[in-house]
């Protein structure tokens, strides 16, 4: 299992970018941390989640 | 007449404690967007006594910035970066002031940003956001980002709060109520972000890290 932002989720196995397609999440608007540290935005489809990480995704909105 | 800097240090010490002010003074923030949160981060940091304050926005000041950013109306029209820091020297001298009328890209970003020990995340748009917080936690690791999301309409304020996301990348804002969707940006609760990120900072140079 993977948390995500708190939730434990069967995602094991697959990569950033093949979790964030299942989401409604913008690309362009995210940043994510896999535990504790940034995943670089170009290794989102390189980078495969393993049981037992912690995914942190911070979605930002407009305004300032 | 405006006090001698000896004087205005003395001032400071008094009220946060030699300690303080030595971290205070000595460090070096950059404020990235000078709107609604950036401009009032800068003028708490100022009164604060930041020694070194660097101020990027390329835009300039628009008569319609005015019910929420720290400028005069005489000042439209003015580049931002270089009408806050005239403001801010009116405020707080001794401030030293980097004021940069560029755009921050991919690029440029290390060489704008690599003098500072914490960056401070105050743009406008939400992919602007997360190109920046992404670029400063992949390329300046070792920075502190305060960035912040969620700050506009007329919800209460009591929800604009900080969290720490990871070690060196704290949020502030309510990360939900987006500028577009809502009513807009209110002075106030724009204020109470920057005054959250603003905080955040001097808390990290105090050596206080939790939230």
């Amino acid at each position: 299992m993977v948390k995500v932002n708190g939730t434990e989720l069967d995602i094991a196995g697959k990569t950033v970018a093949a979790y964030l397609k299942t989401t409604d999440y913008d690309p362009k608007r995210i940043a994510v941390e896999r535990n504790g540290n940034i995943v670089f935005k170009s290794r989102y489809d390189v980078t495969v989640l393993e049981d037992g990480d912690s995914l942190e995704i911070v979605s930002f909105v407009g305004g300032g | 007449m405006i006090p001698s800097k000896k004087e205005w240090t003395d001032a400071l010490i008094t009220r946060h404690g030699s300690a303080l002010h030595k971290r205070f003074s000595s460090a070096t923030v950059a404020i990235c967007g000078l709107g609604g949160l950036g401009s009032n981060i800068a003028v708490a940091l100022a009164r604060a006594g930041i020694g070194r304050l660097i101020l990027i926005d390329f835009d300039r000041v628009d008569i319609t910035n005015l019910h929420r950013q720290q400028y005069k109306a005489d000042q439209i029209g003015r580049y931002k970066a270089e009408a806050l820091a005239e403001n801010l020297l009116e405020i707080a001298p001794y401030t030293e002031i980097k004021a940069v009328t560029e755009k921050i890209t991919g690029e440029n970003m290390v060489s704008l940003l690599k003098d500072a020990d914490i960056v401070c995340e105050a743009f406008d748009s939400a992919e602007a956001k997360a190109m920046l917080a992404n670029g400063v936690l992949e390329q300046l690791p070792d920075r502190y980002l305060v960035a912040a999301s969620g700050m506009a309409g007329m919800d209460t304020p009591n929800t604009i709060r900080t969290r720490k996301v990871t070690k060196r990348f704290y949020l502030c804002g309510d990360e939900v109520s987006d500028a577009a969707s809502a009513i807009g940006l209110l002075a106030p609760r724009v204020m109470l972000c920057a005054a959250h990120q603003a905080h955040t900072v001097l808390r990290i140079l105090a050596g206080e890290y939790e939230v």
